[in-house]
């Protein structure tokens, strides 16, 4: 079979997680205005400086314009049609995950998520998050012994208000950006996580995202709080039903990082694409940003982005404390009409900072990648440091890659060191590879893993081979 | 001559080969005959068709076959995809070894044993197996322990990247392979140490087709027979002597349009048939 057969044949291959779960939804009619944020917060149950947190949020929101980018193109969005709160209506009060939805249960179990914790092999904590809500939250009593609080937003809500307000919006404020603002105001949950000095979270700790009802959007929230010498290492992973509306996912991730501590963030994110022609997929519009506070601090993040019809984010960290370290390790995946438009923002404040960006851009149908990202080393960080490595690959000659690399320095004793690539798949490679035995399809998966493999090398072992899979299953149909 | 010389023996069987490189001819009816366990070296200047000739047998896509036939083994090789050829036991040593990089050199070579192991309904090698496999063969070519976990020929230096496709072919196992241009850029320790990996590969049924431009190769990988190909046709074949002439002589003559003068070699041939 040929090169352009075989692509043709994968890429009639459909996404794997595009089925509906059929549960009864306590919904909130469609439309936004400051009676939606009343009645989300009095569904939730939320104390008023919330509220007050939510209406201020709302109204500098609707000061601000839908922003435009240079390289992506798409539907306007009406917020008035959409739905702010969807939760799968609960039979009765959760006391255990026994009193899970069967259905819900079995809508995890499916997507590969196993919530029931006899069965799960891994080591793993799962805090599950469907449509607007936490149904369930895994190893919480466990991660308890040792003073880690892990579990939804909305509990954290309750039961340490003191931190949240706090943190809530100290990373990410809501005046930050369109979407960062939208979310502020409407935020309905999310994962909350507190490590304690000291903590070596024994395990890793991940959210997993699941969009379900139609003509709703998700705005959840991540806050991360790792307190001095603490570590953790956390994932999370989405997936939406196929649906020929673009559904809106405006999250907002917040990490903060104390002295000597260490956050390792991973992500998996394969939300619905779109069908082959462009139709339907998530507007992933997400706000990520991490805080290195105390000296000695780091924050990482990876990111394997191979979902949505569009993609907008720029996981950033801001490097205030003395000798705090940045890294940012990416790839993002564009097939058929995808477009992804990412990269990261390293802002050097502290001495000593140090940064490093590895952004593996792979375009193939008709998709385009734009990695932007900047470089930002202010007056006072002495002896700043980053590495920018940038490298596309395209996969036919209809996609595109455009990589927009903006460095400001205003400390001369900084360095910063770029690099760029773009590369074709080889068709020489691809024949190498077929002269030894090894199949057009496998090849082209094998050059494309190599291609990834500094970021892979930087995900959890066992999401480093999903992410292997989920990348060829991604690229089928790629070349054409 | 030997019990090769039987009817229906051939490894592979070139008819009257046409093939063309964007609409531009190379090949204008060749034809070459191999019996399992030969040596075959085909000699010529540049551009006169060597290295089409070893891409068109392994299929590379960018040589298209305008007519004539091949068979291997006795069955149309030209129906079939490079990679079933490659299963099928026909191995092209790369005169450019392609890099891969990010993918070790021992999960490739691991990776090409399983797929063809596949189709020849063998059961897959695990990693223990393979390493035990790839160790002895390593021996054979010299070859450092180290490059199995560098990235596939990436930063390998000439005579590694060389080593490296003798490496593969020790590994695969194959029936048929074919050296394009081995020798170029090897200084003369490394062409050593390559032929001697060639040699320790030779006996038996498996043939070889030694592409190459100079004869210093062929002191090292003795041929039963050499050709030598102008303008995509085989103009004269002999035994190994005729690699010796062609040294002296060059391949201006060819040029002239002189018929070349019989030699000894060409008697040597016409004596044994």
């Amino acid at each position: 079979m040929s090169e352009a057969e075989e692509l043709q044949k994968l890429a009639d291959k459909e996404y794997e997680f595009g089925f509906v779960t059929d549960v009864e939804a306590d919904s909130i009619p469609p439309g936004l205005d400051e009676d939606t944020i009343r009645e989300i917060v009095k569904r939730k149950g939320e104390p008023d400086w919330l509220l007050e947190f939510r209406l201020k949020a709302f109204r500098h929101w609707q000061t601000m314009e839908d922003p435009a980018w240079a390289k992506v193109k798409k539907n306007t969005v009406n917020y008035q049609d959409l739905i702010y709160y969807s939760a799968p209506k609960p039979k009765k009060q959760l006391d255990s995950l026994d009193e899970v939805d069967p259905e819900l249960l079995e809508t995890f179990e499916k997507l590969g998520i196993s919530l029931e914790e006899q069965k799960r092999l891994s080591n793993v904590a799962v805090d599950a998050v469907f449509d607007s809500v936490s149904v369930a939250t895994t190893f919480s009593d466990k991660l308890a012994e040792l003073g880690i609080i892990f579990g939804s937003f909305s509990d954290a809500v309750k039961e340490h208000p003191d931190l949240i307000k706090k943190y809530l919006g100290s990373v990410v404020p809501y005046t930050d950006n369109f979407y960062s603002a939208l979310n502020a105001a409407v935020f309905s949950d999310g994962s909350f996580c507190y490590i304690p000095k000291g903590v070596a979270c024994p395990m890793e700790l991940s959210t997993y995202f699941r969009i379900n009802a139609a003509g709703t959007g998700q705005f959840e929230r991540t806050l991360i709080v790792a307190d001095e010498k603490s570590t953790v290492s956390y994932l999370e992973g989405c997936t939406a039903p196929m649906r020929d509306e673009n559904q809106l996912h405006a999250a907002v991730v917040e990490l903060v990082a104390l002295e000597d501590a260490t956050i390792k963030y991973s992500t998996v994110q394969n939300w619905y694409p779109g069908d082959a022609d462009g139709v339907g997929g998530i507007y992933n519009f997400v706000t990520k940003r991490g805080l290195c506070k105390g000296d000695r601090s780091k924050i990482s993040w990876t990111q394997v982005e191979t979902g949505s019809a569009i993609t907008w984010k720029y996981p950033s960290c801001i490097l205030q404390g003395d000798d705090s370290i940045g890294e940012f390790y990416s790839v993002a995946l564009t097939n058929n009409h995808q477009q992804a438009d990412t990269g990261t923002k390293m802002v050097h404040l502290g001495k000593r900072t140090r940064s490093t960006i590895i952004s593996k851009g792979i375009s193939a149908g008709q998709g385009q990648n734009t990695y932007r990202g900047l470089v930002d080393v202010k007056k006072n960080a002495e002896d700043a440091r980053n590495f920018s490595q940038c490298d596309s690959m395209l996969l036919g000659d209809r996609c595109g890659a455009h990589t927009f690399p903006y460095v400001e320095v205003r400390n001369p004793s900084a360095k910063v060191e770029h690099e760029a690539t773009t590369s074709k798949i080889g068709e020489d490679q691809i024949f190498y590879c077929n002269q030894r035995g090894i199949s057009t399809e496998d090849a082209i998966s094998m050059i494309v893993n190599g291609f990834c493999k500094e970021v892979f090398s930087e995900l959890p072992m066992e999401f480093a081979v999903e992410a292997q899979k989920l990348l060829a299953v991604s690229l089928e149909g790629s070349v054409g | 001559m030997s019990e090769n010389e039987k009817e229906g023996s051939m490894i592979l069987e070139v008819n009257d080969l046409h093939a063309s490189v964007e609409d531009t001819p190379i090949l204008r009816g060749l034809n070459l005959n191999v019996k399992p366990g030969e040596v075959h070296a085909i000699m010529g200047p540049n551009g006169s068709g060597k290295s089409t000739f070893a891409n068109v047998i392994a299929g590379h896509e960018d040589y298209a076959v305008d007519s004539g036939s091949v068979l291997y083994n006795g069955i149309d090789l030209l129906d079939l995809s490079p990679e079933e050829r490659a299963c099928e036991g026909i191995f092209l040593a790369f005169q450019y070894p392609v890099s891969i990089p990010g993918i070790s050199n021992a999960y490739f070579l691991r990776s090409a044993l399983n797929a063809v192991r596949r189709y020849r309904e063998e059961s897959e090698v695990d990693a223990v197996d393979f390493l035990q496999l790839v160790r002895s063969k390593m021996a054979l070519v010299g070859m450092d322990e180290k490059l199995l976990q560098r990235s596939v020929n990436d930063g390998f230096s000439g005579g590694e990247k060389k080593r490296n496709e003798i490496l593969q072919m020790a590994v695969l196992d194959p029936k048929l392979a074919i050296l394009d241009e081995t020798d170029s850029g090897l200084d003369i320790d490394a062409l050593r140490i390559v032929a001697e990996g060639v040699n320790a590969l030779r006996g038996g049924d498996r043939s070889f087709i030694v592409v190459t431009h100079y004869q210093r190769l062929l002191d090292y990988i003795v041929p039963d027979h050499v050709h030598v190909l102008s303008q995509g046709q085989i103009v004269r074949s002999g035994d190994k002597t005729l690699a010796h002439e062609l040294e002296r002589e060059g391949y201006s003559w060819l040029d002239s349009g002189d018929k070349p003068k019989k030699s000894e070699a060409d008697q040597k041939v016409q004596e044994a048939s």
